[in-house]
């Protein structure tokens, strides 16, 4: 300490106790240093390449990659150029984070409300399913799917024809039995508060549905039916109609946008109203109508855009149509399982994060509790819940990056095939961070943009 | 008419007799009658739930316990109880799952650094136990050279090269050290003298320690496997991400434009990319980076990625702690007097590493879990090692991949669930105590 | 004194820099080390494969172990360093291995553009595929003979390999469609050759035959006769240091020149008192031929002390006495209708 004291006790000369000038050495050095590292390593790189022959650039993206790939959503054979597998690969990533992101969202909300329902029962499956999932690896959860999807799945040549459900005459009988039987439940525990009955009424409730579907089936009626749509499942993985695009397709889609321009212009103008007249609107049935209702109408009067080739069995598997490899099941199933645990926890923590006086400040204005949770408390926690939820968006898109270890051509994989094929370590490794860092950037823009909204309309 | 008069007032003077709760609301029955069936609908949800929970322990019980094979030599057994859990498989290639190809004959030296761990891992997680500094200490410097000399064998050869390029290195840091104190002043020449001798001390007994001979056979890293890969990366991964975590997070947060437009594309690169594009850069690209002749061991070039992958996410633990801690604190240090570093090391980086230890936890969790993706790039972490056992012709029935996934996922829940418990613990040991 | 403690840093930098590029040859340095480091494949039956002690045993296994036996005349002298498809060839270009005996298939692009050369061809091989006719039949109703009926099927592969590319040509060649499966690891392709993913699986022959008994039902699976590729493998080395890739390549023509000579594991001894000039010069009787690529004299007697000759090499790890029970086929010596000729030691 002494000596510290004397070094500062000397002439204030000393243009290293100036933290300008410090902090400018400082940084100076550490620039030299990055700077002397990456010359380093390009100078290694570069001495490393020229002795393995290796041409460096981007060059070989126009050649000819003469490997097959079992799902592109764009045109490709063996003849493209590694450029388009590479973006086969690209459009593979978007495809499986897209979906299982969509999934993940739909079971995510599901499991952290039900975390947070009255019903300890509910509950109690929500947390331990939480508790298990997001605690094993997600690679041991994508092997484990793979080997489940794949095995009970059939042959194509057994694979069953996936339909619309569409109730059949067994039906009314069911949901009149059913109905019927809700009714009584509910009137039964408005009148007694015995645990006992109340569990006995329940469990007579599921009998009566048990007996109602033996009596139905006696009968011979099927309670529904499915309407078949030229989807089928087998363990070479979904196949479905392929639309071939027509003349008028431009008109209804020119109708679809029209349409969901009316639409965003009657919500706006909806809210409007409501705000300075407190009227309400059906908007949600007006814009409904609007969206699917114009292009209906196109379809109507200048015919199908839009003409389906069906796939069809043929020897080994089905010719045309489009198809989903099992590989893509298995990892949107996976991806969507284990990101939903995390999403469960961050749309529990919202919603608890809501202060209990907003509930009841509502409640106290008679606002009906379904109206409390969609305008007071939802909103509100949608502000917490949206940024981790996002990142955990962005989670899931570099998690698709897995599909690797079970043979589905996304970014990673095809750009792994490449590298082998061409050698070409550097170009690919750098396509792949270019790509993963855009969509993170993308990601975090997008959130900066929800905060700085939320704040304005907090305000 | 009658004695008494109507127009006295009653008044209760004692207290009614207490009546007991109806017994609808209290014990067991009032308790499933408030939880699982306050109304008709929840009611219809619980039996729902209570169907569904049933099916699904009954088969697992089916599964794992009554049809379940237990004992075997081979397939055998298992091929004939198809529907069963097949646990000798498991049995038998447990050893592998844990030491991989260890040689048997060596595996007490496994089993030894397991127990130094565990040894230094105790006393340093449970917060009552004194002596904190010493435990880290030991699991921070004599663990690690312990554990490695235990695990490769030792008696590394350092050639002439590699001793002459450390002496100079030492040079280097004494000659900045010592200008720093003699020429600039910003150090008292006694502190600059201890710190340049006790680092120039460790270093060369490590490199001494490292080179002795201890008689142990060598053993190399493509024979490790298994518990003891996976342990590895992730011990290796969060330990070496710990400092340079620190020091990005301190960079990000730096006055100075360099260091922190530095800090924050490396921190922003990192975490932007998958850690599946880390290994294969640190397996296929990492060697173009090196001058010809040196080459990583590739367990080791895992490390370096995996270490490197680590330390841009401990920076964003880290932060977070820092953006904690009052500014006051910030202010009183300088006011003190105090240098950049004093109050960093002092003041700062003390309560802050503290806020943040549920959060390194959860790092090491999701750390824990990632190292799984080794195997991709052919090392053999415990998942590894599991699906290669399913090649074993010796085992093939319809249930192995089964058993063997199930008694993995076992595995790696335990672990993980046991983490989270403990992050959770100290989350609310360390939030009581602020409350204070 | 400041500027004097800058420029002993500054040297002591300018020191590390040139610190770390003296690069010997391969020889010298193996010798140098006590070992050979040879990468291998990370399990191929009858090819490369590792017990649970670590033992490795194969084709290309004993290859390393001849080379070592000729440099340090003893089979055990090799480290073996398990490499994916991936990796080998940036393990042996950085120096991290010194030979390369991973089935790996010569091809021109490899052995011009990758700094690096292939020295022999350790086995003749060529892609074909494995099915399960009888479950193929009773699935789809195809009764698959050849590989021509293969019309519409799905196929599983490993992705990086040229195996992926040979298919892809085959196909289109033959103007037939398929659904291409690839997976990163071997094991995996197995697992869902065997899950029903795919209706055949492709890869050299060789490794059909040793993944076939891998399957819990090996005699249920066929490899179709077709061969679509001519799939050569052998060894390979750095480009630039020819006295190894002398003797890297000599030694495979020792092996051969040991078989065509009758010179085995059991008769070596004997044989050198052989009076057949050819075997004297083989054996180092004669000459001073093992000297002429940096070894000793009696080189060979060395390699055929440590592992035996090319035929006993095969017989033992791929051949009838093995279990993969492969015929020598292309692989006999060229005066017994094969491919394999070396050239004399003379």
């Amino acid at each position: 300490m002494s000596a510290v004291t004397q070094g500062q006790a000397a002439p204030r000369s000393s243009i290293f106790n100036d933290p300008k000038f410090r902090s400018t050495a400082i940084q100076v050095l550490l620039v030299l240093a990055i700077g002397w590292f990456a010359w380093r390593i390009v100078h290694n790189t570069q001495i490393n390449l020229h002795n393995r022959n290796i041409s460096s650039g981007f060059q070989f993206l126009w050649s000819t990659a003469g490997f097959g790939v079992n799902q592109a959503l764009i045109s490709y054979s063996e003849t493209s150029s590694y450029g388009r597998a590479l973006l086969v690969g690209l459009l593979n990533t978007l495809l499986v984070a897209g979906v299982g992101i969509l999934f993940a969202t739909l079971l995510g909300f599901t499991l952290g409300i039900m975390r947070l329902s009255r019903n300890w029962l509910v509950a109690k499956v929500a947390e331990i399913y939480v508790e298990i999932v997001r605690n094993i690896p997600l690679l041991l959860q994508i092997f484990v799917w793979y080997a489940t999807v794949l095995k009970p799945l059939p042959a194509p040549a057994r694979a069953p024809q996936i339909g619309l459900p569409w109730p059949g005459g067994g039906f009314i009988i069911m949901a009149a039995v059913l109905g019927g039987g809700a009714w009584l439940l509910r009137g039964l525990y408005q009148r007694t508060q015995s645990v006992v009955m109340r569990v006995v009424a329940t469990l007579l409730l599921f009998f009566a549905a048990w007996t109602a579907i033996g009596v139905v089936r006696e009968f011979g009626l099927s309670t529904i039916n499915f309407v078949p749509l030229g989807i089928f499942l087998s363990n070479r993985g979904i196949m479905f109609p392929r639309p071939i695009f027509g003349e008028s397709m431009w008109i209804e889609l020119a109708a679809l946008v029209v349409g969901i321009v009316l639409a965003l212009g009657v919500a706006r103008w909806a809210r409007r109203r409501q705000e300075q007249t407190g009227q309400q609107f059906p908007t949600l049935w007006v814009s409904l109508g609007l969206i699917l209702g114009l292009p209906l109408i196109v379809f109507l009067t200048a015919g199908a855009g839009a003409t389906f080739e069906f796939p069809e069995l043929k020897g080994f598997n089905f010719r045309g149509g489009m198809t989903l490899i099992p590989e893509f099941l298995a990892l949107v199933i996976a991806l969507s399982t284990y990101t939903a645990s995390f999403i469960a926890e961050i749309v529990r923590a919202g919603i608890q994060a809501v202060s209990h006086g907003q509930t009841e400040a509502a409640h106290a204005l008679g606002v009906r509790p379904g109206v409390t949770l969609r305008l007071v408390v939802i909103p509100q926690a949608m502000r917490v819940i949206i940024p981790p939820l996002a990142s955990q968006y962005l989670n899931l898109t570099k998690n698709s990056s897995l599909a690797v270890a079970i043979g589905y051509p996304d970014l990673v994989a095809m750009g792994g095939t490449v590298l082998n094929q061409t050698g070409q370590a550097i170009e690919i490794i750098a396509i792949w961070m270019v790509v993963y860092l855009s969509l993170s950037l993308m990601t975090s823009a997008f959130m900066n943009w929800f905060n700085s909204r939320m704040r304005l309309v907090e305000r | 008419m009658s004695t008494l008069s109507p127009s006295v007032a009653w008044v209760r003077d004692e207290e009614a007799p207490r009546l007991p709760p109806p017994p609808n609301m209290t014990g067991i029955a009032g308790w499933i009658g408030a939880n699982m069936f306050p109304n008709w609908y929840n009611g219809v949800l619980s039996v729902l739930f209570l169907l569904f929970i049933a099916m699904v322990v009954a088969n697992l019980i089916d599964w794992a316990l009554l049809k379940a094979v237990f004992v075997a030599d081979d397939r055998t057994a298992c091929v004939a109880s198809p529907e069963g859990a097949c646990w000798a498989y498991v049995r038998a290639k447990f050893a592998q799952w844990i030491y991989g190809f260890y040689p048997i004959d060596q595996r007490w030296r496994v089993n030894l650094a397991f127990l130094l761990g565990i040894g230094g891992l105790i006393p340093m997680l449970i917060p009552r136990i004194p002596y904190k500094r010493e435990t880290v200490l030991y699991l921070l410097f004599i663990f690690p050279i312990a554990t490695l000399i235990l695990l490769t064998g030792g008696h590394f050869q350092f050639s002439a090269a590699t001793w002459i390029s450390v002496l100079v290195s030492l040079l280097i840091f004494a000659a900045i050290m010592l200008a720093l104190s003699f020429g600039a002043g910003l150090l008292a020449r006694g502190a600059a003298l201890k710190i340049v001798g006790i680092v120039a001390a460790v270093v060369i007994a490590i490199m001494i320690i490292l080179s002795v001979d201890f008689g142990l056979n060598p053993v190399e890293t493509s024979q490790w496997g298994g518990l003891l890969v996976t342990l590895v990366v992730a011990i290796t991964g969060i330990v070496a991400s710990l400092p340079l975590g620190i020091l990005l997070a301190l960079g990000r947060r730096s006055d100075m434009p360099a260091v922190r437009v530095f800090s924050v594309v490396f921190i922003e690169v990192w975490r932007g990319v998958p850690l599946i594009t880390v290994l294969f850069m640190a397996s296929v690209m990492l060697p173009l980076f090196l001058p010809a002749g040196v080459n990583f061991d590739k367990l080791l070039r895992c490390l370096i990625g995996v270490a490197l992958f680590s330390s841009a996410y401990m920076a964003e633990v880290v932060r977070g702690g820092l953006q904690a801690i009052p500014k006051g604190q910030y202010e009183a240090a300088n006011a003190l007097g105090l240098t950049y570093w004093q109050s960093m090391g002092l003041i700062i980086l003390p309560q802050a590493l503290k806020i943040v230890i549920p959060g390194i936890v959860n790092n090491f969790i999701s750390l824990f879990k990632d190292t799984t993706l080794v195997s991709i790039i052919g090392l053999f972490d415990l998942l590894g090692i599991v699906q290669s056992g399913f090649q074993d012709p010796k085992w093939a029935s319809p249930q192995t991949g089964a058993s063997g996934y199930f008694a993995a996922a076992v595995l790696f829940w335990m672990f993980c669930f046991l983490m989270s418990r403990y992050s959770m613990f100290m989350e609310r040991r360390l939030t009581t105590t602020h409350r204070r | 004194m400041k500027r004097e403690l800058l420029s002993v840093a500054i040297g002591a930098a300018a020191s590390l820099l040139v610190a770390s590029s003296a690069v010997a040859g391969t020889l010298d340095d193996v010798k140098k080390k006590g070992f050979l480091q040879c990468g291998v494949s990370q399990g191929l039956i009858g090819f490369s494969v590792a017990d649970e002690q670590n033992n490795w045993t194969g084709l290309d296994v004993d290859f390393c172990r001849a080379i070592a036996s000729a440099i340090f005349n003893d089979p055990k002298a090799v480290k073996f360093t398990p490499l994916s498809a991936k990796e080998r060839f940036t393990a042996l270009q950085s120096g991290e291995i010194d030979v390369l005996s991973r089935n790996t298939t010569w091809t021109m692009s490899r052995d011009t553009s990758l700094g690096l050369k292939f020295a022999g061809v350790m086995y003749y091989d060529g892609q074909g595929f494995m099915v399960n006719p009888a479950a193929l039949k009773q699935k789809t109703g195809v009764d698959v003979k050849s590989a021509a009926d293969l019309n519409g099927a799905s196929v599983c592969t490993q992705t990086g390999t040229t195996t992926e590319l040979n298919l892809a040509d085959y196909f289109r060649s033959k103007n037939m469609t398929y659904e291409v499966v690839a997976f990163e690891k071997n094991e995996e392709v197995l697992k869902a050759y065997q899950e029903g993913r795919c209706d055949a699986y492709t890869t050299d022959q060789s490794g059909l035959y040793a993944e076939k008994l891998k399957l819990p039902d090996p005699a249920a699976h066929v490899v179709l006769p077709e061969i679509i590729s001519k799939e050569p493998l052998g060894p390979l080395v750095r480009q630039g240091d020819d006295a190894w890739f002398n003797i890297v390549k000599w030694t495979y023509f020792a092996l051969l020149n040991a078989e065509e000579l009758g010179v085995t594991q059991a008769n070596v001894e004997e044989q050198k008192s052989s009076t057949n000039p050819e075997v004297k010069r083989l054996l180092g009787g004669e000459g001073d031929f093992g000297k002429g690529v940096g070894l000793e004299n009696d080189w060979v007697v060395r390699i055929v002390k440590g592992t035996g000759n090319y035929g006993e090499i095969f017989e033992r790890n791929v051949g009838e006495s093995s279990n993969l029970k492969i015929a020598r086929g292309k692989n006999a010596l060229w005066n017994k209708g094969g491919l394999q000729y070396a050239p004399p030691v003379r």
